[in-house]
């Protein structure tokens, strides 16, 4: 089947995610790290997918990607991309599907890299394979690749190899590769986490006019609230596997309707309380393995009632656009207008 | 800066820094890689020059692009790195060249929190054992009081303790970094390297190690090195600040001093960069000043100071002459004053030929 085939429409969303759920059954137990959520991302948009440590964000990303192993179970009503319907692939059209019009930016930049061959023949790989470039080509795109994600004298540093080069340039090595064939929808997994302003400024600008020329769709996985408010169109937020709220950035930013949403939004550091303690959400994430009955949020939030502690909220639109899964948004919202 | 006036009890910091035990110092350390093809060898000069003190109960703040040196200083002071010149002295003992004997004293009382939080920790090896490693390693504590050391560290970190037996492939991203974090404070260092520390957390978790290591530093007196990209993060813990440039220091001081008043036009560069956490400052990141000419690269660095091609201040002297890490000339304290200076506690060195120009030239515009 050509893949292409399948995209005859051209407003198919850029990812379609209906009722995702990814359990880990290694071990004895099993643990439910993601629970049935829904994830939209327009052509030409940019979403953030927010959550604290643990919440399932990475692993979101892998199951849509396919990339996950035999003790991993993924359940989804429907996982499509560009159109595409990635359940009912095989493991080899899976493969030419990424790179080519899905790619992810993993977590992890050195171990997503190959450590014996050199990033010009890594970059370059990609080029050979997809678009059946000579050598020689190939290493003038990777070169080019290279310049693209601010590593200077590209010329000369594409013969070294991944453990020569600074953490922040290997995440700006991922980038170009995920980058390199165009696709359709990107998930970028914590890509600027180890990047100065300076640079983190110039790959969302990177991204920024992919999105504008190629109409790509990009899923920006981050903790940092300053990326999210930079470049977000919409953003979702995750806690203890599941979307908690979601919405359009702006309206979610200046008015959060979950109390986690507000709490994360209260922990940012800012100068001029140095040496001061931060502000931190009380307790610790749950752990996959035990998430407390009603809102798993409930141990931790300070606006918890009875019916908290029993009956789990379920996400349903508060406003236009934007939902949240809390039995207070209502009150929280009206609190914070007033 | 109201933290002065508060009652400090504690007689360690109620000294000044500097009069405090120097703990870790570096003089003049260099180091450069060779890379590229073998028919074609490219020299890369990470570190050109650095020197630190490091004292007891001290937060030095490192910041600067990616790629300027900071992980390769980072090694070098932990010993991970060999320095090809320049010397290296813990508690008064020179290290630079460590014999066996003198790494194991830097084995346990150095430690270091890696900012590559997968490869740095063994995928073979339970979390626990991981965490447990350097007691092992030390052969302090029996077996029994290390798993007991092991579950108070998990949750110091915000990690169940019942996460031991598990391997790091099933953790998440953060929660691996924590696992470093917990491994790095096993043996209660005296000197702690944190090279990107926090960069992986969720602000919460963040804050959390953040208040963790003030925390520890207020109770057992440990020096910490705390390696950012995070300009406010740095702001928040640090005592001192060092700004780093393609291998050497820019600028060195207190942190109000530093970012109060910036001296080195690369550090007045980096701090206009700082982005707002406020959504209405959208599209600030991309329209303040982007500095100008190529990204800076450590092979074939630039003669004199290594930012003139980038520089709006560089005369020929710069083109020519490395300048020396020097205090600022100032004339009087009226001319202090309008240079926005700071009368007392001001203690800073800038790496600049005309690094009054540009602090007169900040006053103006600010
Ligand atoms: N292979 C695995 N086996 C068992 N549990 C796993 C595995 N991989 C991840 N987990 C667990 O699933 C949960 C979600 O992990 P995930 O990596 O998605 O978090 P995350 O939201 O990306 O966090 P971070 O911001 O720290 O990267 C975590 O609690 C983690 O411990
Ligand atoms: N083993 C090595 N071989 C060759 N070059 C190296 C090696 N290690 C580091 N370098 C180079 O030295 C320079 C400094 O690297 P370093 O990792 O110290 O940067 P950094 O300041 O920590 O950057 P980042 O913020 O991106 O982590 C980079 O140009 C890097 O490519
Ligand atoms: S449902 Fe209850 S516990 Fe959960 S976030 Fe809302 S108020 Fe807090
Ligand atoms: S020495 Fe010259 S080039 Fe370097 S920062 Fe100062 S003015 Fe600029
Ligand atoms: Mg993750
Ligand atoms: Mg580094």
């Amino acid at each position: 089947m050509d893949i292409r085939e399948t995209t005859a429409v051209d407003e198919v969303a850029a990812l379609r995610v209906r009722d995702l759920s990814v359990t880990f059954t290694g071990g004895g137990r099993e643990v439910r790290a993601v629970r049935g959520i829904d994830l939209d991302v327009a052509k030409g948009e940019f979403v953030a997918l927010l959550g604290e440590s643990g919440s399932g964000k990475s692993v979101t990303a892998r199951a849509i990607m396919g990339l996950t192993d035999e003790f991993t179970r993924v359940d989804a009503a429907e996982l499509r991309v560009s159109g595409v319907d990635i359940q009912a692939l095989g493991e080899n059209e899976r493969r030419m599907m990424r790179g080519e019009r899905m790619s992810l930016v993993l977590q992890d930049a050195l171990s997503a890299l190959n450590p014996v061959m050199t990033i010009g023949n890594q970059i370059g790989e990609l080029f050979r394979v997809h678009r059946g470039s000579t050598r020689k080509q190939a290493r003038a795109s990777a070169v080019e690749l290279l310049g693209l994600v601010g590593i200077p004298a590209p010329a000369k540093r594409v013969d070294d190899y991944p453990h020569q080069f600074s953490g922040g340039m290997r995440q700006r090595i991922l980038i170009a590769m995920a980058i390199a064939l165009e696709p359709e929808m990107l998930i970028a997994d914590e890509p600027t986490t180890a990047l100065d302003v300076t640079v983190q400024a110039q790959i969302l600008d990177l991204l920024g006019s992919l999105r504008d020329q190629l109409g790509m769709g990009i899923l920006l996985i981050t903790h940092d609230l300053g990326v999210v408010m930079e470049v977000a169109d919409r953003l979702a937020v995750m806690y203890a596997g599941r979307i908690v709220e979601r919405g359009d950035a702006d309206t979610v930013l200046d008015h959060p309707a979950h109390p986690y949403t507000e709490a994360l939004l209260r922990s940012v550091p800012e100068a001029g309380i140095r040496g001061r303690d931060l502000m931190t959400i009380p307790g610790s994430p749950p752990s996959p393995a035990q998430t407390p009955p009603g809102c798993s949020f409930n141990p931790r939030c300070h606006m918890a009632i009875d019916i908290c502690r029993t009956v789990r909220p379920p996400l349903v639109d508060v406003a236009d656009g934007r939902a949240s899964a809390c039995h207070r948004s209502e009150e929280l919202l009206h609190a914070l207008v007033s | 800066m109201p933290s002065s006036v508060e009652p400090v009890l504690d007689p360690l910091f109620s000294t000044p820094i500097t009069e405090r035990k120097l703990v870790l110092e570096a003089r003049d350390l260099r180091r450069t890689f060779t890379s590229g093809s073998r028919l074609n060898p490219t020299r890369v000069s990470a570190v050109d020059g650095v020197s630190l003190q490091l004292h007891a109960g001290e937060t030095l703040g490192i910041v600067g692009e990616s790629g300027c040196g900071k992980s390769t200083l980072a090694r070098m002071l932990v010993g991970l790195e060999r320095p090809d010149g320049g010397s290296l002295t813990y508690h008064g003992t020179d290290v630079t060249r460590a014999r066996r004997s003198d790494r194991r004293l830097l084995r346990t009382g150095v430690q270091m929190i890696f900012q590559d939080p997968y490869t740095s920790l063994d995928p073979r090896m339970s979390v626990g054992d991981i965490i447990a490693e350097p007691m092992a390693a030390t052969r302090s504590a029996s077996p029994a009081a290390r798993r007991e050391r092991v579950a108070e560290l998990l949750g110091l970190v915000g990690l169940a303790p019942d996460m031991m037996s598990r391997y790091p492939h099933q953790f998440s991203g953060g929660q691996r970094q924590r696992i470093g974090i917990a491994r790095a404070l096993a043996l209660d260092p005296d000197v702690l390297v944190c090279d990107e520390a926090v960069s992986a957390l969720d602000v919460s978790v963040q804050a959390q190690v953040i208040n963790l290591l003030g925390e520890l530093q207020r109770r057992l007196g440990v020096a910490i090195m705390f390696i950012a990209h995070d300009l406010s993060v740095v702001r928040h813990i640090a005592d001192n600040v060092a700004v780093m440039y393609l291998g050497r220091i820019a600028e060195q001081g207190g942190t109000e001093t530093v970012y109060g008043s910036p001296a080195h036009p690369y550090t007045q560069a980096l701090l206009s960069a700082t982005p707002s956490h406020s959504r209405a400052d959208r599209g600030k990141l991309a329209r303040r000043r982007i500095l100008s000419g190529e990204p800076p690269s450590p092979v074939n660095p630039p003669t004199g100071c290594r930012f003139n091609p980038r520089c709006w201040l560089a005369t020929d002297e710069c083109r020519t002459t490395q300048p020396p890490l020097r205090e600022i000339a100032v004339a009087s304290p009226t001319v202090a004053a309008d240079l926005g200076l700071r009368p007392v506690g001001e203690s800073r060195v800038v790496a600049c030929h005309h690094a009054e120009k540009a602090l007169q030239e900040a006053a103006l515009v600010g």
